[in-house]
């Protein structure tokens, strides 16, 4: 009798559980849909945006093409062929993998300050969220104002502290435009790991801390052993989302470097190829492949972290 | 009965067409702000008294790469909600498809319009676009600094690299650390295409992709002039300048930091005005050449306006067009935000050259300016600026000479014609 | 006893440089805003003449507080109803087993693995089809892609680390699960929920591309379009000032909300409500 009722019980829940789904579900697949499954479309397709209802199936030639010039020579065409393409992942990938690690660090460092009681803590929680605030167009024009080379206030204080002597092209030179990048990119999105990983914070119970403190157990161990595995679940998702914003940049690359190879992004060439040059087909694929290469980042950090995506443990 | 009603009403059909009260909507993209719009906003006003149709103006930001995606995607969904699009030069071969041929409907004015500017808006014969203003560049100079040491106004590239060592180096012995001899766009975006398209073409290596499509780039004239230009960086230019546009440019200029800048026209107004501090120090000339034999070369910039196949209103967007190009308002335009007119006779008249001294000055650069190879290339022409640029960027910092950037960008360029443009 | 004060002091310095390297940037905006003209490429650190024109230019421009209007509305509906929606969701993903539930939170976060700018053509044709064309509700309709998929997550893993004791009462009292929702797990998510509808908030005031490309009459606009909408009194021409003074306008609001809500981020279980 009761395990009769147990089942029913699962099967009503189970059931309310796809209700409470569906209107999110639903508004997911109208707004995304669309626009996602036409892109996988014109992957395959010879689309420019010109002529976007004329758009041809020709299979996978955006991808890989063989074209045999007749002479008994050939080359590979085609994004899986493109030197500039994987150029651009290469530096995506390695841009989101530093970006993305420091921000873990620096914001669970200002997660925990943030999380201690003190005066001003309200104001100082403000003030620290400010650099995600500001529109990114304006940050990203108004860093490139202070790592400007000649009127940059960066360069005058590194002067001025005696640092270096002659002023640096941050954003101009190939080595340091990447740096540029990164270090606005830290500064903007520090934040919002930070916020995340507090409300994380916020979220362990009270009480096991004071019984740790009752105990005598060192800060150190108390934050290893109690405080880090609570907020590893926040500290994931946070750093999930992160990353897919890193691995997307578009912004803050297109204003403040030169548009060179050294710093091009997945999505600064998808943009390219998709809205600049007259190759939507392309674009869309480039789009298609980084979807992928993402999903697939995405896939090997959830199961490298062993994420509990089931809900296994709860 | 019934036939006096039709003509009735026929008659005061006509009479309405012939006095202009058929009141039509209108919708404008133009893309500027500031200045450009007020003045724009007071030519539609009168537009509208005197046509009685309504202009309205769609606002866009200033980034022109914004603007051509939204264009492409408002053409492309073939939407009737624009009626005139205001296009950058080098756009009309990419949208040329979307617009109506503006040739018959312009025929009795188009002679009295710089040449230069009409061939540029015109693809397989079709005028796309009727140019509104021109855009062009000129070298200035610290007119002051040239008598200090003596110099003569450079017409060559290697005398301005001269001139500039000499001044700079001097200056740099008499304590004034912080000045360079020549600033310029070399970031890598279209400011680059222009500026090393000058380079090249004024040392007699063609002009990237020819009138005909055929690809010239790979040439010993062009590789000299990129390398004398790869020798600037680091040396008479700030390392910085390989991420410069046109304001960075003119802010090093005008704090009294170069001898030597390349820039549009809308920096002459800017560093004459009152808080500038090289106020009265300064002074601009045709750009350089590259020596004997070879001319000065200056890239044609401008804005033109085109009328949307779509529009709804057709006939009363090319009167606009018509209106907004006409002598009066290009007048204004030239007086009050400085824009070089797109007709000849603009430029001689008495008063733009009271009250704006420099457009009288800026008639010999826009008389033999230099299209970009956007008509011959068509549709690739953004793709192909940017195997340009990216050749020559990767030359000036010193990825490769510029021997092999070229021969690397003559096969791009090879590969992006296929067959044909 | 020493060390003790060493530790404060520690503290209090990290403090000051946490505060410092967010502010300073900002902090110059401002020192910008102030200045005009040539006075822009010089360097300064204190401001050199107290100049408010361009704040005055900014705000007697007429739209521009209908501007911040809208992005108020759009970022405020946006918030409202994706955390509505991520709610329910979050609790079924959760709270309820059932297969597939990895797969489908990985499928909705694959949503988020696209450019924007590469949803942007397919997004303009539906936005077209459903006639919301320069509407906010396009706004608010577009933001849905990113903001969904950010919630739902974020709220499901708060979620799950609730003690499942918590809703064993509530279940064995009969209660519905809207109830338990509304009655027991809402209380207790305040942290997570004003934090996500935090970050959400700013993510929509922030947009640009889909507000551009959605709305085109400068009484739609918002904040972001209408900043990269002011210019300079010739065309390439940056009026640092006036961005710089729109900047710091727009950014005040998103300043007094963090003061407002940053005492929910507190509550919530530290306050012992639950014991473990």
């Amino acid at each position: 009798m009761k395990a009769n009722n147990i089942s029913r019980l699962t099967r009503i829940r189970t059931r309310s559980a796809w209700a409470f789904l569906a209107p999110m579900l639903v508004v997911l697949l109208v707004v995304a849909g669309w626009p996602l499954g036409r892109t996988i479309y014109f992957s395959f397709t010879d689309a420019s945006l010109d002529l976007i209802s004329d758009a041809r199936w020709v299979g996978v030639r955006n991808y890989l093409e063989y074209v045999d010039f007749g002479d008994g020579e050939g080359r590979y065409y085609g994004l899986l062929a493109d030197a500039r393409w994987w150029r651009s992942v290469g530096n995506t990938i390695w841009f989101s993998l530093v970006s993305v690690s420091i921000e873990t660090v620096l914001g669970l460092i200002v997660a925990l300050v943030l999380n201690q009681q003190f005066r001003g803590r309200g104001l100082v929680r403000a003030a620290v969220l400010i650099p995600w605030a500001i529109p990114t167009i304006v940050s990203a024009k108004m860093w490139a104002w202070m790592l400007h080379d000649q009127f940059g206030i960066l360069n005058d204080m590194l002067m001025r502290v005696g640092l270096i002597s002659d002023p640096v092209a941050w954003t101009a030179s190939p080595d340091t435009a990447m740096i540029a990048v990164m270090i606005v990119d830290i500064w903007k999105t520090t934040p919002f790991m930070a916020l995340l990983i507090l409300a994380g914070l916020q979220m362990v119970p009270g009480d096991l801390y004071e019984a740790a403190k009752l105990d005598g157990v060192s800060a150190t161990r108390v934050f290893r052993k109690i405080t880090l595995p609570l907020i590893m679940p926040a500290m994931l998702v946070a750093v999930v989302f992160r990353s897919l914003d890193a691995l997307r940049i578009f912004d803050i690359v297109y204003v403040l470097t030169p548009n060179t190879d050294a710093t091009r992004t997945m999505s600064v060439f998808a943009r390219e190829n998709l809205f600049d040059f007259d190759k939507f087909a392309y674009g869309s694929a480039a789009s298609t492949l980084m979807f992928l290469v993402i999903a697939l980042i995405t896939i090997v950090f959830i199961l490298a972290s062993r994420m509990d995506l089931e809900g296994k443990n709860s | 009965m019934k036939l006096v009603n039709k003509i009735i009403t026929g008659v005061a059909g006509m009479a309405m067409l012939a006095s202009g009260a058929l009141a039509e909507d209108l919708t404008i993209v133009h893309g500027s702000v500031g200045r450009d719009q007020e003045v724009l906003r007071r030519q539609l006003d009168t537009f509208e008294a005197e046509t009685g149709n309504t202009v309205t103006i769609v606002s866009m930001p200033e980034s022109t790469s914004d603007q051509f995606g939204q264009y492409r995607l408002w053409l492309a969904a073939q939407s009737s909600d624009i009626d005139v699009y205001r296009m950058d030069v080098i756009w009309a071969p990419q949208m040329a498809s979307h617009f109506i041929d503006l040739n018959p409907l312009v025929a009795d004015i188009i002679g009295d319009f710089v040449p230069a500017a009409v061939e540029s808006q015109t693809v397989d014969g079709k005028l796309v676009a009727l140019p509104l203003f021109l855009g062009a560049p000129a070298l200035y100079y610290r007119a002051d600094l040239l008598e200090k040491y003596g110099e003569s106004v450079p017409t060559t590239w290697q005398e301005m690299t001269d001139t500039a060592q000499l001044i700079m180096d001097g200056e740099h012995a008499a304590g004034n650390t912080g000045m360079y001899g020549f600033v310029f766009q070399g970031a890598a975006y279209e400011g680059l295409t222009c500026n090393a398209q000058e380079w090249i073409n004024s040392s007699g290596g063609g002009r990237i992709v020819e009138l005909d499509g055929s690809i010239e780039i790979n040439n010993p004239n062009a590789a000299a002039a990129l390398t004398l230009a790869a020798s600037w960086v680091g040396g008479i230019s700030p390392e910085g300048v390989l991420n410069y546009k046109e304001e960075d440019a003119r802010g090093v200029f005008q704090s009294g930091n170069s001898v030597f800048m390349r820039n549009w026209n809308y920096a002459y107004a800017l560093a004459a005005g009152e808080d500038s501090p090289v106020r009265d120090l300064f002074a601009v000339t045709t750009l350089p050449s590259g020596g004997e034999g070879t001319s000065s070369a200056a890239t044609l910039g401008g804005w033109n306006l085109g009328v949307s196949r779509y529009s709804e209103h057709q006939e009363a967007a090319v009167e606009l067009v018509r209106f907004l190009t006409n002598y009066e308002n290009q007048k204004e335009r030239a007086i009050v935000t400085s824009r070089p007119p797109t007709l000849t006779a603009v430029y001689d008249d008495v008063e733009v050259a009271e009250q704006q001294a420099f457009i009288p000055l800026w008639k010999p650069v826009v008389d033999n300016a230099l299209p970009r190879p956007s008509a011959a290339t068509l549709r690739s022409y953004n793709e192909v600026s940017s195997a340009f640029w990216t050749a020559v960027h990767n030359t000036m910092s010193g990825q490769g000479t510029a021997e092999e950037n070229l021969a690397q960008l003559e096969q791009e360029l090879t590969r992006l014609r296929g067959a044909r443009w | 006893m020493k060390l003790d004060i060493l530790k404060r002091l520690g503290f209090y310095a990290l403090v000051t440089i946490i505060v410092l390297q967010a502010l300073f940037p900002f902090y110059y905006a401002i020192l910008t805003s102030l200045e005009d003209g040539q006075a822009l490429f010089e360097i300064n650190y204190l401001p050199e003449a107290l100049n408010f024109i361009n704040y005055q230019s900014m705000l007697s421009g007429g739209v521009f507080g209908k501007q911040i209007l809208n992005s108020v509305f759009v970022a405020s509906v946006v918030v409202i109803i994706s955390l509505t929606l991520a709610v329910t969701a979050a609790y079924a993903l959760s709270r309820i087993r059932f297969r597939g539930r990895g797969l489908l939170l990985l499928t909705i976060l694959s949503v988020s693995m696209f450019p924007q700018i590469a949803v942007l053509a397919g997004l303009f044709e539906v936005i077209r089809w459903l006639g919301l064309f320069n509407s906010l509700w396009a706004l608010v309709f577009s933001y849905m892609i990113f903001t969904l998929p950010f919630t739902v997550w974020v709220l499901t893993t708060f979620m799950r680390n609730l003690p499942i004791e918590i809703e064993e009462a509530a279940i064995m009292d009969g209660a519905s699960s809207l109830t338990i929702i509304r009655r027991v797990f809402l209380p207790l998510m305040w942290p997570a929920m004003v934090t996500t509808g935090l970050l959400a908030f700013i993510h929509a005031w922030n947009e640009f591309l889909f507000a551009l490309t959605f709305l085109s009459t400068d009484g739609q606009r918002t904040v972001p379009v209408a900043i990269a909408m002011i210019s300079g009194r010739s065309e390439f021409e940056i009026p640092w000032g006036n961005i710089m003074a729109a900047s710091v306008i727009v950014t005040l609001p998103l300043v007094a909300l963090v003061l407002i809500f940053q005492r929910k981020i507190v509550s919530g279980l530290t306050a012992g409500a639950v014991k473990g």
